[in-house]
C-alpha cells in the first residue's frame, strides 16, 4: 500500500544535513540527490572566498568590542571548512594598503552569507517544500 | 587584479549566479534569471555611480 503522507526526515539527519551543507558548500544538495547544482555550488562559493582571499580580503576576528567587525567575522565563518583551512593556513590576514581591500572583504563576506542560503535551501529541501 | 569594473563583474557573477542557481530549478529558468540579475548589478553600478559622480566627497 502507497504511504499517502510524506515521510517527515529525522531530525538528527537534518541536523547532519545542514552541518554538512555548511562545511562544505554544496554538500547538502549532492546528499539530496541535485547534483547539477551541489557541484555548481561545490565551485563557486569556494572560489568566491578564495579570490577574496587572493585580492587581499581580510578574515576578520571575532571581536565583541567592535559589533560590526564580529558580524563580518561571523558571515565569514558562513562559508565551512574553507575558512579553518585559510586561517590553518595563515590566510586572510588582510592588506589595507592594497586597492582591492574592500573588494576582497565583500567577497569574503558575500560568500560565506551565499553559503548561509544555500544550507537554508538544502533544508527546504530536505523537508519537501521545493 | 586591480580593475575595480572587473572585480565588480565577478562578484555580480558570483551572486547572480547562486541566486539563480537556488531560487530555480529549470535550467533555461536559471539562465534567464540569472543573466537579468547579472545585467541588473552591472546597470545599476554604472548608474548609481555616475549619480554620484557630482557629489563632492
Amino acid at each position: 500500500m502507497r504511504a499517502t503522507v510524506a515521510e517527515k526526515p529525522q531530525s538528527g539527519g537534518l541536523v547532519l544535513l545542514c552541518l554538512a551543507s555548511w562545511a562544505i558548500p554544496g554538500v547538502g544538495h549532492l546528499w539530496l540527490g541535485r547534483r547539477a547544482k551541489g557541484l555548481i555550488l561545490l565551485v563557486a562559493l569556494p572560489l568566491m572566498f578564495v579570490l577574496g582571499l587572493a585580492i587581499h580580503g581580510r578574515l576578520f576576528p571575532f571581536d565583541r568590542s567592535d559589533l560590526l567587525v564580529g558580524l563580518a567575522a561571523l558571515a565569514d565563518v558562513g562559508i565551512g571548512l574553507t575558512y579553518f583551512a585559510a586561517t590553518m593556513l595563515g590566510y586572510g590576514a588582510g592588506d589595507v594598503r592594497a586597492v582591492t581591500y574592500e573588494y576582497g572583504n565583500a567577497f569574503l563576506i558575500v560568500a560565506g552569507l551565499l553559503n548561509c542560503l544555500v544550507v537554508i535551501d538544502a533544508y527546504d529541501v530536505a523537508m519537501g517544500r521545493k | 587584479m586591480q580593475s575595480h569594473i572587473v572585480l565588480l563583474a565577478i562578484f555580480a557573477f558570483f551572486v547572480s549566479l547562486v541566486f539563480a542557481i537556488l531560487t530555480k530549478d529549470d535550467a533555461r529558468e536559471q539562465l534567464r534569471l540569472g543573466a537579468m540579475l547579472f545585467g541588473g548589478f552591472i546597470v545599476a553600478a554604472f548608474v548609481l555611480g555616475w549619480l554620484m559622480y557630482p557629489i563632492p566627497l
